[in-house]
């Protein structure tokens, strides 16, 4: 059965270039891919997570807000009783790295992550017992 | 009477332009002519200005170095500022924050953890005094980089220039106030397309009423390009917008020649040298012929497209950003050898971070060594003629021409409404993914090499740069800033000129400048205002697609 990754933008970046072309990518790897659209809340992105039954949720944050509003994706999931991983994407300094993996992130993409890395790092996530 | 050739006009004009001192010869003496060419060869200066809106040029004036800035506070900018014009920068140009594109206010649900952080945060008239405290805005002109809400902070800037006693006929800058393309590629939009344009008429017949010296629209590019088109989508997407534009104000009322000297486009620079190069050649041949033939202009000056320059972000690497100082630099010469008006240059960390204060200075030392080092500055479009060069802006032309047959065929022959369907229909979305989708695709199969990504990874471990850190400090300052303002100001007075916008809203004949700075004088903030609007207006939202 082929991995179900929600693809998803919280928050008030519009940037979705790169949302875009993962979600391509992944579909090109077998993945299906769920998008739900720009200006999600923390919230509706868990909630979508779980009613679309995902593997992982994949955000892509190029503004800045990925310390404030990553972890609170992984809060609003894990306090809804589910652990689907969250991995993140985007602009994001290789320091902020370590405290969002702490704070839950399974998952750090910095620009010009290559396909392979991120389908490879995905599947790899998916596979791990929880 | 035999009419004047290209060449004779030129000359002409050139020999009636003011010139910088100094000597135009190369480095070892031999004296430059100020553009060359063949006798029956298109010439700087004159139409169709594929060589150049000027005839003589950067030996006129040099581009503006005018370099993007914003984080933090309203203070925070402006010590960015101070600094820039310290530095020998010439022009400022304003980045807000997320929420104030939005239109939403910093204290709002979704503006949490955006306050501030990739620009300025702006909620009230107080805040534009402190960021434009101590700066002489007769002197140096100023851009704001701002779309949904630019009527709104159009409205605070000139109360704020009224407040402190300046006439808003002396103001001189830019509103970016490009929708259509937020819409396409930037997405950050807030009320429906057709709503948002009526604000954009709104905008154009007032600057074009009561401020002269104020370009109305910064018809912009760069976002398209960024957000994935090709060199030839942004080039015919832009100049599409542009036509969009004419096409409003003359509806609105203005002839053509009122609006179109008072637009302004903004493209990018993107790595492809010789491709950036032909695509500025290219985009003021078309405009020329346009507003010529197609919209009747007869001011030159509608003819004339005069451009600013970015270089392109997604071009640089977070690997070894050092290098992205080198990639900035060719593709900033490509601007300057295209004949741009202005340029801002990227600085090496943005692929990491806002910039810090030395990477900028950097960017902007790039512009300086382009500017009084190379002497590229001392012959107008010194690649005209190369037969490569004017092959490749033929083709750029070609193409561009094939994408507005499309869109005018979507708009039944009008490129307003093909701007405005192709956007409804995501047709213009849908193209800028896919050629994204395509350039990524090439970069991982290893068929175009990125130094650093892909290719020549040693070095990858070095240390990281410093870049500079927003703290959430300053989103609890900006909170407390606004509680302040909204302590002291007059409800009273701030519910009534609400009420007065929300009621002209509804009257789509009216022009909302007038209330809109009334209730910027009152200290109503940017989300109150928005909030107003978009209880008339609606609030749009896209239908997601991959």
């Amino acid at each position: 059965m082929s991995l179900r990754v929600l693809v998803a933008k919280v928050g008030l970046d519009g940037h979705d270039r790169g949302i875009k072309v993962v979600a391509r990518l992944l579909r090109d790897a077998g993945m299906e891919v769920v998008y739900t659209g720009l200006f999600q809340t923390p919230e509706s992105v868990a909630s979508a997570a779980i009613q679309e039954d995902v593997n992982v949720v994949g955000l892509s944050m190029l503004s800045g807000a990925h310390m404030t509003l990553a972890p609170l994706v992984v809060e609003a999931l894990r306090s809804r009783g589910s652990d689907i991983p969250v991995v993140l994407g985007g602009i994001v300094p290789p320091r902020d790295i370590e405290e969002l993996r702490a704070l839950g992130v399974a998952a750090v993409f910095g620009p010009g992550s290559g396909a392979d890395e991120i389908v490879a790092t995905i599947t790899g996530i998916v596979s791990l017992p929880s | 009477m035999t009419e004047e050739s290209a060449q004779e006009r030129w000359r002409r004009l050139y020999d009636a332009a003011p010139l910088r001192s100094g000597e135009f010869a190369t480095m070892s003496g031999i004296p430059l002519a100020p553009a060359y060419g063949a006798d029956d060869a298109e010439y700087p200066g004159v139409y169709p200005y594929t060589r150049g809106v000027h005839a003589s040029m950067y030996r006129t004036k040099l581009w503006t170095m005018r370099m993007f800035a914003g984080f933090g506070t309203a203070t925070d900018t402006n010590a960015r500022f101070r600094e820039i014009i310290r530095s020998g920068g010439t022009g400022l140009s304003t980045a807000f924050d997320m929420p104030t594109l939005m239109g939403l206010d910093s204290d709002e649900p979704m503006s949490l953890g955006e306050v501030g952080r990739c620009g300025v945060a702006i909620d009230t008239l107080a805040d534009v005094r402190d960021l434009f405290a101590g700066i002489d805005l007769a002197n140096i002109t100023t851009s704001m980089t701002i779309n949904s809400p630019a009527a709104v902070m159009l409205a605070m800037f000139v109360a704020q220039a009224e407040e402190s006693g300046v006439d808003r006929a002396l103001l001189g800058g830019t509103l970016q106030n490009d929708i259509l393309k937020e819409y396409q590629a930037q997405k950050e939009f807030v009320f429906p397309p057709r709503q948002s344009m009526r604000l954009v008429r709104d905008t154009i017949t007032f600057t074009a009423g009561e401020m002269p010296k104020w370009n109305s629209i910064s018809v912009s590019g760069y976002h398209i390009r960024e957000a994935g088109s090709t060199a030839a989508e942004e080039l015919a997407f832009t100049l599409a917008n542009g036509f969009a534009y004419v096409e409003l104000a003359v509806q609105g009322g203005l002839s053509v020649d009122e609006v179109a000297p008072r637009l302004s486009f903004f493209f990018n620079a993107h790595i492809d040298f010789f491709e950036e190069i032909a695509k500025y050649r290219a985009a003021r041949r078309i405009w020329a012929k346009w507003m010529k033939d197609h919209y009747g202009a007869r001011d030159e000056r509608s003819w004339q497209l005069r451009f600013h320059t970015q270089t392109a972000g997604v071009s640089l690497t977070a690997q070894q950003p050092e290098i992205n100082i080198a990639r900035t630099a060719i593709e900033a010469l490509a601007g300057v050898l295209g004949g741009t008006q202005s340029l801002h240059t990227n600085s090496m960390d943005e692929a990491l971070a806002l910039p810090s204060e030395k990477a900028a200075r950097i960017a902007l030392r790039t512009q300086q060594i382009i500017a009084h080092e190379t002497n590229v500055t001392n012959v107008a479009d010194p690649l005209g003629g190369s037969w490569f060069v004017e092959s490749l802006t033929d083709e750029m032309e070609r193409e561009a021409e094939a994408l507005f047959a499309h869109i005018s065929k979507m708009g039944e022959g009008s490129m307003l409404e093909g701007c405005v369907r192709g956007i409804e229909e995501n047709w213009f979305q849908g193209r800028i993914a896919d050629s994204a989708y395509e350039l990524e695709r090439s970069f991982n199969s290893g068929d175009r090499i990125v130094v650093g990504v892909n290719a020549f990874l040693e070095g990858n471990d070095d240390n990281e740069l410093a870049t500079l850190q927003i703290t959430n400090e300053d989103e609890r300052k900006q909170l407390a800033r606004l509680d302040q303002v909204r302590h002291d100001r007059d409800d009273e007075q701030v519910k009534h000129a609400l009420d007065r916008l929300r009621r002209e809203a509804q009257d789509p004949d009216v022009n909302l400048m007038p209330a809109l700075i009334d209730a910027a004088k009152t200290y109503a903030t940017v989300g109150e205002m928005m909030s107003t609007l978009a209880d008339v207006f609606g609030r749009y939202v896209e239908v997601p697609s991959l």
